[in-house]
């Protein structure tokens, strides 16, 4: 596989142009897109990149994570942190060092593990150290002692729904059921101003195609080939000579970092971190979106993403009670019928202009 | 390790056979307290004398003068004129002794009297000194019968706050002649807090009294008088010490402290030792406490688990609407009981065929449309029963309610049983212990005995032999789907009697139910059950410590760990079967 083909150059095509447009049309006194939106807009790219991520693993190595949403909240309490930091004096307690919550439950010192999330650089750092120390630890083990397939997938849920629970907790310093809202500024500009809003809209962009990129990279380089060795048979590719374990670890923890990532923008364009990002059925979520736009091939999770994002705003706010009934049977129809998802069938429409070029299996996971 | 996992066998077998024993027994009791409950008479929630509280059973007797002491007013006694004059004085003191003679008084009518001075009921009429019950407008006639039926000129009877208290002191005191020892051991032990008014009327209980329970309180009350009593001179104390060295008595922890810190000597040693064994005789309740907590809750963990035990541990579904399953299960009890709102109790006896039935059919349904074209694909039948679990939680949301609905714990249920003195457990939990070891056991015997059983293992060791050899694999896949959906509804009907019945039910002991049985060891009925009771019982053991949130998250990540380092869990399988 190339890096850069023509499927990434429409890609690009179709993530730049789109993005300049909205970016531009937000400008003015009276713009064409309105905050709102484009801010619901950066939300839906972030969920794109926590799709992409599920997609790494799952589609091209075969391990199903269902906790990748703790990943992406750890990003996003990570950044939160430097957000509660930066409201200041401007809480409604007033207090010039501690966030609200902590006035609020008692709390007269900062605790130790919130030293230096008023820096920028360091929150930053956090955003991918805290995901990723976790994906290590958490694969290191499972991976090192063969914990695969369900097991795995039960394992991570487990991982999430703990999280969960220990977020919950008031004493745990993150501010309980609330999470972390109410931000003011990020770096001295306002987040609610529209220059905020395109920016982190736009880097969330950035961000997506960056990370489809470096995913292209990795999974053209000969990891990439390990990873597809291992997805197919991993028994095989152990024999073979690689070190799964290795593999697996090293492509989870990026697929973690950069579900963190995704996470640490999010934060900031909801405007609220809270316990439910945790919450089991948000990652198996985002796996059926990945399902939905067709595993193993990038585009798709991130179309998936998409897709179900969009019907979500809609659905959940025209008939809300439909939306469950929705989902429930969009879950049970991708996995038993759309298999390749989406993007196949719209591959195999194309494909159906132009019989004579495509030539059946090429590319694309067909799941075993 | 072999010989461990033998001993477990053992001694989980032996349990299992009492188990037998005692669930029987408990289900007779169930079909008998049933049928009592049809009466549509008795309200469902009202419990027996012995399920009501100690407080409750001491108002109970004393707001229902009729029942205890029948008919006052054919039993003419001899109340001396001088009780009368004392209680016709302006002084207080004198109004004390005449109270004092009536708790003397063994006669019904001197109980009728306390009550209505307790009440502000009682009324003298001055000049014919008859006494008189009821309202200033209508009184009737008390004592002596040939009084006047009007009084001429009738005044309350009036007592202080200290005075009322001895009354109802006395009142309870009296209550202790009840030819029932139920009610006898509830006013016992509701006295023993109460300041001691009259020790030589408890003394003379204690004589006469047969019941066990009842001496002990007794015995407290007395030796608990004697340490409160600042008159008493320190060889007393002493002896009650050693009275209490027997008992267990939380209530003179106060007296025994400053008696510790007393001056005398000898009684502050002995009183310091009394309270250390006060001290280790708590922590050995406290201990059986959360043992039998922890036993509870494993059960119902057990409970769930054994149905997915079923259709993740032996066919390798991962079925993520499990828990709905539990969850219709628990709404056939809702169900069956507003179907029968008369007989609550029976309802929930005939729920657990029923949700067996409701839940097997569905279960069989889902096998049937959605599992069997995922069979080859583990993780795609995980999202798609995860999109069902969705569409079951909203259809009832939509169908019956957004809200949890009611259900009724029946008599048999929500009873207290007396396991020792000093420690009492929720008949209900008990009997929930036992019924999760009868349907282990069941679903253990169908598994190893049955032709269906023998067909499960089969089609599960090795699916295209078993096809060539004439088994239908997949009907057999459809029952055992079957059969593990509806334990989990049969859990369903148990979790009703734990739990709120809501929507959310079965979500909420989805993630533990997976890590039961991954933990116990994936394939494994033996693991279920072991691992269920360990979660259950390291669970109660933890949330002392850090409260329960954090419990379950230190077992959540416990489990997490173990299986990193046993991945195949407890009881691992071996052999051809276990790779997979």
């Amino acid at each position: 596989m190339r890096v850069i083909d023509r499927s990434f150059g429409i890609f690009t095509l179709a993530m730049a142009i789109p993005t300049f447009t909205i970016i531009g049309g937000s400008w003015g006194s009276d713009p064409l897109v309105s905050p709102f939106t484009v801010g619901l807009l950066g939300k839906y790219l972030c969920y794109a990149i926590l799709a992409l991520s599920i997609d790494l693993v799952w589609g091209y190595m075969g391990v199903l994570s269902l906790g990748h949403g703790a990943f992406f909240a750890l990003g996003g309490y990570a950044f939160g942190m430097y957000l509660m930091r930066q409201i200041g004096g401007q809480g409604v307690y007033g207090d010039a060092v501690l966030p609200d919550f902590m006035v609020f439950i008692g709390w007269e010192t900062l605790p130790w593990h919130w030293r230096g999330s008023e820096m920028f650089p360091v929150a930053l750092g956090l955003v991918i150290l805290a995901p990723g120390a976790l994906a290590l630890i958490f694969g290191w083990t499972a991976f090192r002692s063969r914990v695969s397939g369900v097991y795995f997938s039960i394992m991570s849920q487990a991982l999430t729904y703990a999280l969960m629970l220990a977020f919950y907790l008031n004493n745990l310093g993150f501010g309980g059921n609330n999470g972390f809202t109410d931000f003011k500024t990020i770096l001295g500009v306002d987040v609610r101003s529209t220059f905020m809003v395109a920016a982190l809209f736009g880097v969330s962009a950035l961000l997506l195609w960056l990370a489809v990129l470096a995913a292209r990279f990795l999974v053209a380089s000969r990891l990439g080939l390990a990873m597809v060795a291992i997805r197919d048979n991993e028994e095989r590719a152990r024999f073979a000579g690689y070190k799964v374990e290795n593999v697996k670890v090293a492509v989870f923890t990026f697929s973690a970092i950069l579900a963190g990532l995704g996470g640490a923008l999010y934060a900031p364009q909801a405007g609220i971190i809270n316990p439910s990002v945790f919450a089991p059925v948000f990652s198996i979520e985002m796996v059926v979106c990945v399902a939905l736009g067709g595993r193993g091939t990038m585009y798709g999770a991130i179309l998936g993403a998409f897709l179900v994002s969009f019907a979500k705003s809609r659905l959940s706010t025209a008939a809300p009670d439909l939306w469950p009934f929705f989902l429930g049977a969009l879950f049970i129809l991708v996995t038993i019928f759309g298999q390749g998802g989406v993007l196949r069938w719209l591959k195999s429409l194309v494909g159906l202009f132009k019989s004579s070029r495509s030539s059946g299996a090429k590319g694309g996971y067909d799941p075993a | 390790m072999r010989s461990l996992a033998r001993l477990i066998n053992v001694f989980l077998s032996l349990s299992l056979f009492f188990g037998l024993v005692l669930g029987s027994l408990g289900l007779l009791g169930e079909l008998k307290a049933a049928r009592s409950d049809d009466s549509p008479v008795d309200p469902p929630m009202v419990t027996t004398g012995e399920a009501s509280t100690a407080e409750g059973a001491i108002t109970e007797v004393v707001s229902n003068p009729e029942s205890p002491m029948e008919s006052p007013m054919e039993s003419p006694t001899e109340l001396s004129p001088a009780v009368l004059e004392s209680l016709a004085s302006s002084k207080v003191a004198d109004r004390d002794v005449a109270i004092q003679a009536l708790g003397r008084d063994d006669s019904d009518l001197a109980g009728v009297l306390l009550e209505g001075l307790l009440k502000g009921r009682l009324y003298l009429d001055r000049p014919s000194g008859a006494l008189y019950l009821g309202e200033t407008s209508n009184l009737a006639l008390t004592w002596p019968n040939n009084g006047p039926l009007k009084p001429a000129n009738p005044r309350k009877v009036a007592v202080n706050n200290r005075q009322r208290e001895t009354i109802e002191s006395l009142l309870g005191t009296r209550s202790l002649r009840d030819p029932d020892p139920k009610v006898r051991r509830a006013v016992s032990r509701a006295l023993i807090g109460a300041p001691l008014t009259n020790s030589s009327l408890i003394q003379e209980f204690l004589s006469q009294e047969t019941d066990a329970e009842t001496k002990d309180n007794l015995k407290i009350i007395l030796a608990l008088g004697t340490l409160k009593d600042p008159n008493q001179n320190p060889a007393a104390k002493l002896t009650a010490i050693n009275d209490l060295s027997g008992l267990y008595a939380p209530a003179a922890t106060d007296d025994l402290k400053a008696l510790a810190q007393g001056s005398d000597p000898s009684l502050a040693t002995a009183a310091a030792q009394a309270l250390r064994r006060l001290e280790a005789k708590a922590q050995h309740l406290a201990l059986a406490e959360t043992i039998f907590f922890g036993l509870s809750l494993g059960s119902v963990l057990v409970l769930i688990a054994i149905g997915l035990a079923i259709t993740f541990g032996v066919m390798g579904v991962i079925n993520m609407a499990h828990g709905e399953m539990a969850m219709l299960g628990a709404y056939t009890v809702w169900g069956l009981q507003t179907l029968w709102p008369q007989s609550p109790g029976l309802a929930l006896i005939m729920a657990l065929p029923a949700a067996f039935l409701v839940s097997g059919l569905v279960g069989g349904a889902i096998e049937m449309t959605i599992i069997r074209p995922l069979y080859q694909r583990p993780l795609e039948t995980l999202l798609a029963t995860f999109g069902l679990s969705l569409i079951l939680q909203q259809a009832v949301r939509k169908g019956v309610s957004s809200m949890n609905v009611a259900v009724v714990t029946p008599a048999f249920m929500s009873g207290q049983w007396r396991l020792t003195a000093n420690l009492s457990v929720t008949q209900g939990r008990v009997l929930i212990f036992f019924f999760c070891l009868l349907v282990f056991a069941l679903v253990y015997l169908v598994l190893r005995k049955t032709r269906l059983g023998l067909e499960i293992r089969a089609v599960t060791q090795n699916r295209g032999m078993a096809r060539a050899l004439g088994v239908p694999s997949r009907r057999v896949d459809t029952l055992t789907f079957a059969l593990g959906s509806g334990v989990a509804g049969v859990s369903g009907v148990a979790l009703s009697q734990l739990t709120n019945v809501g929507p959310n039910l079965g979500q909420d002991y989805i993630v533990d139910s997976f890590m039961v049985v991954v933990f116990g060891g994936v394939g494994n009925l033996w693991g279920t059950l072991v691992g269920g009771l360990i979660i259950g019982l390291a669970n109660k053991f933890l949330e002392p410590i850090n409260g329960a949130m954090l419990a379950k998250i230190t077992i959540m990540v416990g489990v997490i760990l173990f299986i990193q380092r046993n991945p195949l869990g407890l009881f691992p399988q071996r052999g051809r079967v276990a790779s997979f």
